[in-house]
């Protein structure tokens, strides 16, 4: 009896935890499984009732790096100021941890979107979302990635993520996004 | 019995809902000069109602080119009259206007309508009213034509442009249309590229698309529209027939395959293409897709635009620092920049007599329309709206229609080439941006 209850609650379980692993479709692979594979720390019940216990594995200062930069990654969004097209620093521990993911992961592509806010003309603003698109992909084309990886599409200002026309909604909208 | 409720309900929302335009001008600064005219309802000699009044048409059309005044017409001396023999100059001497607009439309068979009109010039009426005249002394034009229905508005706006060049000595632009991008984030399929009469009435889709459409711009013969589409998660440059509503792709480079312009002859397109690195003006021939490379500078070159007599490109460089506007001779290539007031100027256009030109200025970090003449470099700002963009201007140079921000949303707005007469096309749903006004049709 319990174990027909078990059963059916897996049957609801086991589809719920796929769909979630599909769900993140913007981040790496690699993040969704991590998250799953957390899940077992701590104390689980199991079929018999029983209960496990666990510890957080002690890490190697590459590991500690590598999980920083698995949090990192999903920060896929750099701002630009106006009417500028260079990397500003704040982004470039972001943008280290896509790079370095890169160059670990050859087979994966990454589209880089450029952005712009909507002052200006909408053509301009097409040059202007290309040229932070490019000056993404200069990035991390120094860190070793190679640009075979990498595509860009430039969206001017057709596709703003703030619609408020603001200082503030500018800054917002003048952007890269590394899409996977 | 539900399905046949629900059709009854849409049935009388369809009745019901309003026969509006999608774009309905309202009128933010009229002009103090402008010319009061007389225009007399049409007379309708039929049993059933008239399908709708031309006369409507003309009074809006004449209203909205900011030259004209039409008088009220409550206040009109002689309201039933249809031909200049029934016009009593007489009654008519107090009448502080030009001119005289009057008609008459009778049924003429299945669908088909005897339309009438004629132009009467006041002045010389009620100079004459003293003595003896004709009517032949005063009437300036005179047309009789046989239309359809659904020809009605189109004919209105035919002969809003008789008027207007009869008494400016300017071709009238009412038939004419516009086509703009309308974009409401709400839909699965956001992005729709549209063309309207140009007062916004006749709205018609001619695509809709998940991914950006931009850039429209009409060929010299008004049939086809040139435009970029990201349908295919790029940027692409596609010309469409607007009847046939045949589509051809003519570029798709790597990079930006961006702002198509139709050369005077409407045989080529000038656009911008970043397959070679920057962002640099090329000209395409669209039958043989041979293109060649016009500009070559490390800094952005975008946004041409032809000179009327097909020779030059102008285009938007930031070969200075900041986004300015240059020319460049094809035949020699050489390349000389035209606008220096302002911190920036740009999407730039050669009105169609080849004396001014019209573009985006940025001043004190505000975008305005601007226009300025290409003899003495004199700039005037015409607009004070905000974030205006896409000046577009019509095939008779009077009018320039722009992209500007109204209450947080994107609409379309007019402004006239003296920066006097201003208007804004607001709309229901969703943001409207990139108009171009099309040649005369």
């Amino acid at each position: 009896m319990n174990f027909n209850k078990l059963f059916k609650a897996m049957l609801v379980a086991v589809p719920v935890m796929a769909m979630s692993a599909c769900s993140t479709t913007s981040e790496s692979e690699t993040d969704a499984s991590s998250s799953m594979g957390g899940s077992n720390n701590g104390s689980e019940m199991t079929a018999g009732g029983v209960e496990t216990g666990g510890v957080a594995p002690i890490l190697t200062p590459e590991e500690q790096q590598r999980l920083k930069y698995q949090e990192l990654r999903k920060e896929h969004i750099i701002y630009f100021d106006f009417d500028r097209s260079s990397v500003s620093s704040e982004f470039s521990e972001v943008l280290n941890a896509h790079g370095e993911y890169l160059v670990e992961h050859p087979n994966v592509r990454v589209m880089i979107e450029g952005h712009a806010d909507e002052r200006g003309t909408p053509e301009y603003n097409i040059a202007l979302g290309e040229r932070r698109a490019k000056a993404v992909a200069k990035y991390l084309q120094s860190m070793g990635v190679s640009p075979s990886q990498m595509s860009i599409v430039s969206y001017g200002e057709e596709k703003p993520l703030d619609f408020s026309r603001t200082d503030a909604g500018f800054g917002k909208n003048r952007r890269a996004v590394l899409v996977y | 019995m539900k399905i046949l409720t629900k059709w009854l309900i849409l049935g009388l929302l369809i009745c019901t809902a309003p026969v509006k335009a999608a774009l309905d001008i309202v009128i933010t600064e009229g002009v103090d000069a402008a010319r009061p005219i007389a225009v007399v309802p049409f007379v309708w000699q039929g049993t059933t109602p008239m399908p709708s009044q031309i006369s409507d048409v003309v009074m809006s059309d004449l209203t909205r080119s900011g030259t004209f005044k039409p008088l009220d017409e409550l206040g009109l001396p002689q309201r039933n009259i249809s031909t200049a023999a029934n016009f009593n100059a007489k009654l008519w001497s107090n009448v502080g206007a030009e001119a005289v607009v009057l008609g008459s439309v009778k049924p003429y068979g299945a669908d088909q309508y005897l339309v009438n009109f004629e132009l009467i010039d006041l002045v010389k009426a009620q100079m004459q009213s003293g003595g003896p005249s004709s009517a032949a002394d005063y009437v300036i034009d005179s047309r009789e034509t046989v239309i359809s229905a659904a020809q009605f508005r189109q004919y209105g706006h035919r002969i809003s442009d008789i008027v207007y060049e009869k008494l400016t000595g300017i071709r009238g632009a009412f038939l004419t249309r516009i086509a703009y991008v309308v974009v409401d984030h709400q839909d699965k399929s956001p992005y729709k590229l549209m063309i309207a009469d140009y007062d916004g009435y006749n709205e018609q889709m001619l695509l809709r698309s998940p991914e950006p459409l931009m850039s429209p711009s009409w060929s010299p013969d008004g049939r086809k529209l040139a435009y970029v589409s990201f349908e295919n998660k790029k940027a692409e440059v596609f010309v469409q027939d607007i009847y046939t509503q045949s589509r051809t792709k003519v570029t798709s480079f790597s990079g930006i395959n961006g702002a198509p312009s139709f050369s005077p002859d409407g045989k080529k397109l000038a656009l911008t293409l970043s397959k070679d690195g920057q962002p640099e003006i090329y000209v395409v021939d669209i039958a043989t897709k041979a293109i060649k490379r016009i500009t070559n500078h490390y800094a952005i070159d975008t946004e041409a635009s032809w000179t009327p007599d097909g020779q030059s490109l102008i285009f938007t460089s930031e070969r200075g620092g900041r986004p300015q506007i240059y020319q460049v001779t094809l035949a020699s290539g050489k390349v000389s920049r035209l606008t220096f007031e302002g911190e920036w100027n740009l999407g730039g256009s050669i009105s169609p007599d080849g004396r001014s030109m019209v573009f985006v200025n940025r001043t004190n970090g505000k975008f305005n329309i601007a226009r300025m003449d290409l003899e003495t470099r004199f700039m005037q700002v015409l607009t004070s709206t905000r974030l205006d963009e896409s000046p577009s201007v019509a095939p008779n140079g009077t009018m320039v229609i722009y992209g500007t921000t109204y209450q947080g949303q994107q609409v379309l707005a007019a402004v006239s080439m003296d920066g006097r007469f201003k208007a804004r096309l607001p709309v229901g749903q969703g943001e409207v941006k990139s108009p171009a006004w099309s040649p005369f049709l």
